[in-house]
C-alpha cells in the first residue's frame, strides 16, 4: 500500500475548496447574465425540432425560421398581409392560377439571386413523400399536390413552373380564398437548391444553411440557443435594426420567467399562469397579452352511445357552465368567453354564437335542467360521465370549475380524469375510452376554414367522430365559392349548424402571453402571434431615463 | 501477476455486461414501444398518406421484431439511429451534445461534495457526540430534507432575479459563473450523504481494535486517522462512488430543468414525452454502459484498497 | 436474534434523540391521520372565491388555501400520510431484499458471491430513474407501482453495502468460532451475522426512507406522481414553488412538513446508530 496516498486526500480536497472559493469570488466579481451586448434575446420555448422549413411543424421553429427565411408574402408587425419575396402577383379569373413577380433585389445569404426556381424546387419538395414533411397537405390545393403526397404522381407534376428567373406560376385545383395566407409559412419558404442537395441533412447547420430572410444562421447550441446574425444581402437590410438575436430553448416556463427577470431574455415565449397577477401588479407595461386565434375547449366523443345519440344532453351540458366564470374568476388571464367556435380576429368573418348566449343566466340554467331532465336524467339517475385533461394546473382548475358547475346546475359529478399529454391525445384519437375531454384548437391561417374544416366528416383531424351531411355540403359549398361574401355566409351557416349540434363545448378563445422588455421597441400585438425579429428595434440602455 | 488479474478481471466484467446491455435493450424497447401515444400523434392527425410516409421514412411501418433487429444491427455498428422528433439529428449526436454540460456539471458536484462531505464527516466522527459532531450532522441533513427542486428555485430567485449576482440559466450566458448555482444544488444532497457515511465508517474505525491499540500506543489522532483509520474507512464510501456518480448524473434532471441547462437528463425526459423512441433508447443504453464502467472501476479500486477482497 | 432485538429496544427507549424524534413522528402520523377529520373541509373540494388564503384561524383556515381554492391543511395532512406510506414501504421492501440477499451473498462469497453481485451489476446498469420515469409514462399512473418502482431502486444499494459488512464481518473472530464450532450456514447468517449488519443497516435504512420520500417528490416534479386530487407531499411543494413568491405558505407549510419529516428520519438514524453499533459494547 503506498502510504503517502491517504494523507494527500484532504489536502486535494482543501485545495479544491479553494479553487471553488475562488471561482465563486470571480463570479460575483463578474455579475450575472446582462442582456446589454446589442443582442435581441427571445424565448422561444422547447427545442425547436428542426430548422429545416418544410419540416418543421412547431412554433418554436417557426419562430427563428420566420427571421431566416422570407416566402413570397409575409406578415407585417400588426398581422396584415405584405409582400415579400414576391414584389407582386397577379390571379387569373377563375382564382386558379397565381403569377408572382420576384423582387429583383431578392438574394440568399450567400449573394445569389432568389430565383422562381428556388420556389418550384422547396413546393416540390414539401409534397415530395421522401420528404415526409408534416404539413405536406398544407398546400394541397395546388394542382397535384395530394396525388404526389399519396405517391400517385411524380414531384415534377405539381403544378408549380418558373416562367422565367423571376416569374413564379402557381396553378390550383381548386380556388381557395386563403391561399396567399398559406404561402407565408414555413412550408412554402424557398430553399437554395445547391446547398440542400449537396449536404443533404446537414444542409440547416450553422455555416450550411442558406437563407432569404433578414438573418443568417450564426451559431447554434442544442438545447441551448440558435443565433442569428443580420443577412448583409437582404433586400432591406438596411432597415434590420438589430444586428444579431438569440433566440433561446426555454423548455419551462418559470425558469423562462426567472430568465426575464434577471435580464438574461428580452423577450419571452409564454407566461406562467400564476405569475400573471403578479405581472400585472409589477410590470403591466411589459406583459402583453393580446388575442390569438385559438379555442380551448370540451370535446365530446361521438362514437359512445351516451353522448353522439344526446343532443339534447349535450346541450345541456353546455348551457350550464357559465364562460364568463371561467374567464374572469377562474382563470383570469384575459381569455374571452366562447360562446360560439370560431374566435374574434379571423379575417373576413362574423363568429356565430349559440342561440342561448345572451340569456339570462338563470333562465339558461332552468333550461339546461329541463333539457337534462328530457335526456332521461336527474337526481335518482345521475349522469355518470368522465372528464379527460393533460396534467396540468390551468386544466386542473377548468375541470374543477366546470364540475362544480355540472354539480350546482344539473346535480350530478362528474369524474376527473388527469393523464400525461400523449396519453390523452392518443386516447382521444383512438377513441375507446374516452367521454369528455379537453383540448385547444389553433389556427394555422386567420380564416374561418382553418376551424371549421375539423368538423367536416371526412377530415383527419375531426376528433369528435361529428359527421352532419349538411355542415358537408355547406363548407364545400364555401370552398367552391370565389365571391368572398357569398363564401363568408356559407362559412358562417356552417358554424351555426355545427354549433346547434354541440360535438364539442367551447369554453374560451385563448390568448397569446409575452413579456416584451421595455428596450424593446416595435412589437406589436397582433391575433396571428406573429414578431419578426426584423420589424423590432433595441433601444439604447441608456435611454431608458 | 496482480495487474494481469486485475486486468482479466476487467475484461472479464466487459464482457459480462454485454447480457446485461442487451437485456437493458430489450426492456427499454419494449417499454418504450409499449407506452400509449406515438411520436407523431398530436392533435392534429396527421392525414394517413402523410402519416404513411412519415413512418416509412422512419421504418416504422415494419413489423416490430423486424424493426428490433434493424435497431440492433444499426447498434453493432455503433450507429444509435436518427432522432424522431429532431429529424435532422442522429441519436448520438445529441448524446454528444447534451452530456459535456451533463458531465461537467456531476463530477464537479461530486467533486465538491466529497472536498466538503469527507472532512466534515471525519471531524464529526473524531468529535463523536460533542456539539461539533451534533452542529456538523445537523447542517448536512439540512442538506437532504428538501427536494432540490426546492431550493433551486430559490437559489435562482435569491442570486440571480433579486441579487442578480449569478446568471439564472446555465445555456444564457457563459464563464464559469453558470456552474456554480447547479453544481452547489446538484452537490448539496451529496455532500450529506457522503458526511454521514463518511462519519458512520469511520466511528467504526475508530472503534476497531487496532485503531484502540494505536491509540493506547499514545499515538497522535491527526496520525491515527491519516495512517490507520482513513483507508478502511473510505471503503464504504467508495461502493457509495458508482451510485452516487450515476445518480448525480440522472440526479440532475430537476436541475437542467430548473437551470435551463442543455444536459443529458432534459433530453431523456423530453424525450420520453415525445415518445422519440431512439432517442430514449439511445440514452438508457449509454447510461448503462456508464453505469457498467464506473461501477468496475470502483470494484477495482476496492480490490486495491481492501486486501481481504483481492485474495480472491 | 431476539435477545438482541429486546436489547436494541431497550436501548432505543433510553436514548434522548430517538425518544424524541420517535415521539415526533408517531405525533405527526397521529395528527396526520385524525387532523383532517377535525377539519370541516375537505381535501378536494376547489372554491374559486377562496384562492391562495392565507393561513387564518377563523374558518378552520390553519394553512390557509391553495390557488384552486382547497384547504392546504386537510391536503397538507393527506398529503403526509400518502408520503410517508409510500416511504415506509418502498424501504421496507428494498430492506427485506436487500439485506437478505446481501448478507447471503457476501457470507457465501466465491462463485455464488460474484454470480449474485453479477446480477446486481447488471440491475444496477438499468438506469432505474429513467425506468421509472417510462413505467410512469407507459402505464396509466398507478400507486402501487409507486411503492414497487421505489422499492425496486434502492434494494440493490442496500444489498451492496451489507454484502461489503457481511464479508468483513466473516473474516471476525466470532463468526469463525461458530464456524469452527460446526454451526449451519443458515444460522451464522441469522445468529450472528444479521443482528451485527443492524448497525449499517439501519443507518443504510435511515438514508432510505427520507430517499423514498425524495423519489416520490422526483416523480411529482415530473408530474408524475400521484394522481389528483389525491397528493402528497412532494406533490403540495413542487406546486408551492410555482406560487412561493405570491403566496409564501404554500410552499413554506407542506415544505416545513416534509423538512420536518425528513430531519426526523435523519435524527433517529443518527440516534439509532450510535446507540447498537455491536463494536461498541462498553460505551
Amino acid at each position: 500500500m503506498p502510504e503517502g496516498a491517504p494523507t494527500a486526500r484532504p489536502r486535494v480536497a482543501s485545495r479544491l475548496a479553494t479553487t471553488l472559493l475562488a471561482l465563486l469570488l470571480a463570479a460575483l466579481a463578474g455579475c450575472g447574465g446582462s442582456a446589454d451586448d446589442g443582442i435581441l434575446h427571445r424565448g422561444i420555448g422547447p427545442e425547436p425540432a428542426t430548422l429545416d422549413p418544410q419540416v418543421a411543424n412547431t412554433t418554436q421553429a417557426f419562430t427563428p425560421l420566420r427571421d431566416l427565411f422570407e416566402g413570397l408574402v409575409a406578415f407585417s408587425a400588426d398581422g396584415e398581409l405584405v409582400p415579400a419575396a414576391a414584389a407582386g402577383h397577379e390571379v387569373s379569373a377563375d382564382y386558379l392560377v397565381y403569377t408572382f413577380t420576384l423582387r429583383e433585389d431578392g438574394r440568399w445569404s450567400n449573394g445569389e439571386p432568389v430565383t422562381a426556381e428556388d420556389f418550384v424546387y422547396s413546393l416540390r419538395r414539401l409534397v415530395d413523400p421522401a420528404t415526409a414533411a408534416f404539413y405536406a397537405k398544407h398546400l394541397g390545393a395546388i394542382e397535384n399536390a395530394d396525388e404526389i403526397v399519396a405517391g400517385r404522381l411524380p414531384p415534377a407534376e405539381l403544378g408549380v413552373r418558373a416562367l422565367a428567373d423571376g416569374r413564379l406560376e402557381i396553378r390550383l385545383a381548386y380556388p381557395q380564398a386563403y391561399f396567399l395566407q398559406l404561402l407565408a409559412m414555413p412550408g412554402a419558404y424557398p430553399l437554395h437548391r445547391a446547398s440542400v442537395e449537396q449536404h443533404g441533412r446537414d444542409f440547416t447547420r450553422p455555416g450550411l444553411l442558406v437563407s432569404n430572410g433578414a438573418y443568417r444562421l450564426a451559431d447554434r447550441q442544442l438545447g441551448s440557443w440558435i443565433e442569428l446574425e443580420r443577412n448583409p444581402h437582404y433586400r432591406d437590410a438596411a432597415d434590420v435594426a438589430i444586428e444579431r438575436v438569440r433566440h433561446h430553448v426555454t423548455a419551462e416556463e418559470s425558469a423562462e420567467l426567472y430568465r426575464y427577470r434577471a435580464g438574461e431574455l428580452h423577450v419571452t415565449q409564454n407566461v406562467p399562469p400564476e405569475a400573471i397577477a403578479q405581472l400585472r401588479a409589477e410590470r403591466p407595461d411589459e406583459l402583453r397579452i393580446a388575442r390569438f386565434l385559438g379555442t380551448y375547449f370540451y370535446g365530446f366523443n361521438l362514437e359512445t352511445a351516451k353522448l353522439g345519440e344526446q343532443p339534447t344532453l349535450r346541450r345541456a351540458l353546455s348551457m350550464a357552465i357559465d364562460r364568463e366564470t371561467l374567464t374572469d374568476k377562474v382563470i383570469g388571464r384575459g381569455e374571452l368567453p366562447a360562446w360560439g367556435w370560431v374566435p374574434p380576429g379571423v379575417i373576413n368573418y362574423e363568429p356565430r354564437r349559440f342561440n342561448y348566449a345572451d340569456m339570462p343566466r338563470d333562465e339558461r340554467h332552468a333550461t339546461a335542467r329541463r333539457l337534462y331532465r328530457e335526456a332521461g336524467y336527474g337526481p335518482d339517475n345521475p349522469l355518470e360521465i368522465e372528464i379527460r385533461y393533460n396534467t396540468a394546473e390551468t386544466h386542473e382548475q377548468i375541470a374543477l370549475a366546470v364540475q362544480a358547475m355540472w354539480r350546482d346546475v344539473l346535480g350530478f359529478e362528474a369524474t376527473l380524469v388527469n393523464e400525461e399529454f400523449r396519453v390523452l391525445v392518443s386516447n382521444i384519437l383512438e377513441g375507446s375510452n374516452t367521454e369528455i375531454w379537453r383540448l385547444s384548437w389553433n389556427g394555422d391561417y386567420p380564416d374561418a376554414t382553418s376551424f371549421l374544416s375539423i368538423f367536416e366528416s371526412a377530415d383527419p383531424s375531426n376528433l369528435t367522430g361529428y359527421a352532419n351531411a349538411s355542415f358537408d355540403a355547406l363548407m364545400k359549398s364555401a370552398a367552391q365559392q370565389t365571391d368572398p361574401e357569398r363564401r363568408r355566409l356559407f362559412l358562417e351557416e356552417a358554424e351555426k349548424t355545427m354549433l346547434e349540434d354541440h360535438p364539442v363545448i367551447p369554453l374560451y378563445f385563448a390568448v397569446s402571453k409575452h413579456l416584451v422588455s421595455p428596450r424593446v421597441a416595435g412589437w406589436r400585438d397582433n391575433v396571428l402571434d406573429i414578431h419578426y425579429s426584423r420589424d423590432l428595434r433595441l433601444r439604447d440602455p441608456n435611454d431608458d431615463n | 501477476m496482480q495487474k494481469t488479474g486485475a486486468i482479466r478481471f476487467a475484461l472479464f466484467r466487459l464482457l459480462a455486461a454485454v447480457p446485461t446491455l442487451l437485456l437493458v435493450i430489450a426492456i427499454a424497447f419494449t417499454m418504450v414501444r409499449l407506452a400509449p401515444g406515438g411520436p407523431f400523434d398530436d392533435e392534429r392527425r396527421l392525414p394517413p398518406e402523410i402519416r404513411d410516409n412519415v413512418e416509412r421514412y422512419y421504418h416504422l411501418d415494419e413489423p416490430l421484431p423486424v424493426q428490433f433487429g434493424r435497431y440492433l444491427a444499426g447498434l453493432a455498428r455503433g450507429d444509435l439511429g436518427p432522432s424522431y422528433r429532431y429529424r435532422d439529428r442522429d441519436v448520438d449526436e445529441l448524446i454528444a451534445a447534451t452530456l459535456p454540460a451533463t458531465l461537467a456539471l456531476g463530477l464537479l458536484a461530486m467533486l465538491l461534495a466529497l472536498a466538503v462531505g469527507m472532512p466534515a464527516g471525519i471531524a464529526a466522527a473524531l468529535h463523536h457526540g460533542g456539539l461539533r459532531d451534533r452542529l456538523l450532522s445537523g447542517i448536512a441533513i439540512s442538506g437532504i430534507s428538501l427536494p432540490v427542486f426546492v431550493f433551486a428555485p430559490v437559489l435562482v430567485l435569491f442570486f440571480a432575479v433579486w441579487g442578480g449576482w449569478l446568471p439564472a440559466s446555465f445555456s444564457g450566458s457563459s464563464g464559469p459563473a453558470r456552474y456554480l448555482l447547479p453544481v452547489v444544488a446538484l452537490a448539496l444532497p451529496q455532500v450529506a450523504y457522503i458526511m454521514r457515511l463518511m462519519r458512520a465508517s469511520m466511528l467504526e474505525v475508530l472503534a476497531s481494535d487496532y485503531v484502540r491499540t494505536a491509540r493506547a500506543q499514545g499515538l497522535p489522532t491527526r496520525r491515527i486517522v491519516t495512517r490507520h483509520a482513513l483507508k478502511p474507512a473510505l471503503l464504504p464510501l467508495l461502493s457509495y462512488m458508482g451510485p452516487a456518480i450515476a445518480g448525480v448524473l440522472t440526479g440532475s434532471v430537476v436541475v437542467e430543468q430548473i437551470f435551463g441547462v442543455p444536459g443529458l437528463g432534459r433530453l431523456f425526459v423530453t424525450g420520453a414525452e415525445n415518445r422519440d423512441y431512439t432517442l430514449v433508447l439511445g440514452i438508457v443504453i449509454f447510461y448503462a454502459a456508464l453505469v457498467i464502467v464506473l461501477n468496475l472501476l470502483v470494484d477495482i479500486l476496492y480490490g486495491f484498497l481492501d486486501p481481504r477482497i483481492r485474495q480472491r | 436474534m431476539m435477545a438482541v432485538i429486546a436489547m436494541l429496544l431497550q436501548r432505543f427507549v433510553e436514548s434522548r434523540v430517538v425518544r424524541v424524534t420517535t415521539l415526533l413522528l408517531l405525533l405527526t402520523a397521529a395528527v396526520a391521520l385524525i387532523g383532517p377529520w377535525l377539519s370541516p373541509h375537505s381535501y378536494r373540494a376547489a372554491d374559486f372565491d377562496a384562492r391562495l388564503l392565507p393561513p387564518a384561524f377563523e374558518n378552520f383556515r390553519l394553512f390557509g388555501t391553495d390557488s384552486l381554492g382547497r384547504d392546504l391543511f386537510v391536503r397538507t395532512m393527506s398529503g403526509t400520510r400518502v408520503t410517508l406510506a409510500v416511504a415506509l414501504v418502498a424501504s421496507l421492501v428494498s430492506l427485506v431484499i436487500g439485506v437478505v440477499y446481501g448478507a447471503v451473498a457476501g457470507y457465501l462469497g466465491g462463485r455464488i458471491d460474484s454470480l449474485m453481485m453479477r446480477l446486481v451489476d447488471a440491475l444496477y446498469a438499468l438506469p432505474f430513474i429513467f425506468f421509472v420515469i417510462l413505467l410512469m409514462v407507459t402505464f396509466e399512473r398507478n400507486f402501487l407501482l409507486i411503492f414497487v418502482a421505489i422499492g425496486a431502486i434502492n434494494w440493490l444499494d442496500m444489498a451492496r453495502i451489507v454484502r461489503g459488512q457481511t464479508l468483513a464481518l466473516k473474516e471476525r473472530e466470532f463468526v469463525a468460532a461458530a464456524r469452527l464450532t460446526g454451526v449451519s450456514t443458515p444460522r451464522i447468517i441469522a445468529r450472528h451475522i444479521t443482528p451485527n449488519l443492524l448497525g449499517v443497516v439501519v443507518v443504510y435504512l435511515t438514508l432510505t426512507v427520507p430517499q423514498a420520500i425524495l423519489i416520490e417528490s422526483f416523480l411529482s416534479f415530473l408530474g408524475l406522481g400521484v394522481q389528483e386530487p389525491r397528493t402528497s407531499l412532494g406533490a403540495l411543494v413542487e406546486n408551492g414553488v410555482a406560487h412561493m413568491e405570491q403566496a409564501p405558505w404554500v410552499l413554506l407549510l407542506p415544505a416545513a412538513m416534509l423538512a420536518f419529516i425528513l430531519y426526523c428520519f435523519n435524527f433517529l438514524g443518527d440516534g439509532l446508530r450510535d446507540l447498537i453499533d455491536p463494536r461498541e459494547p462498553d460505551e
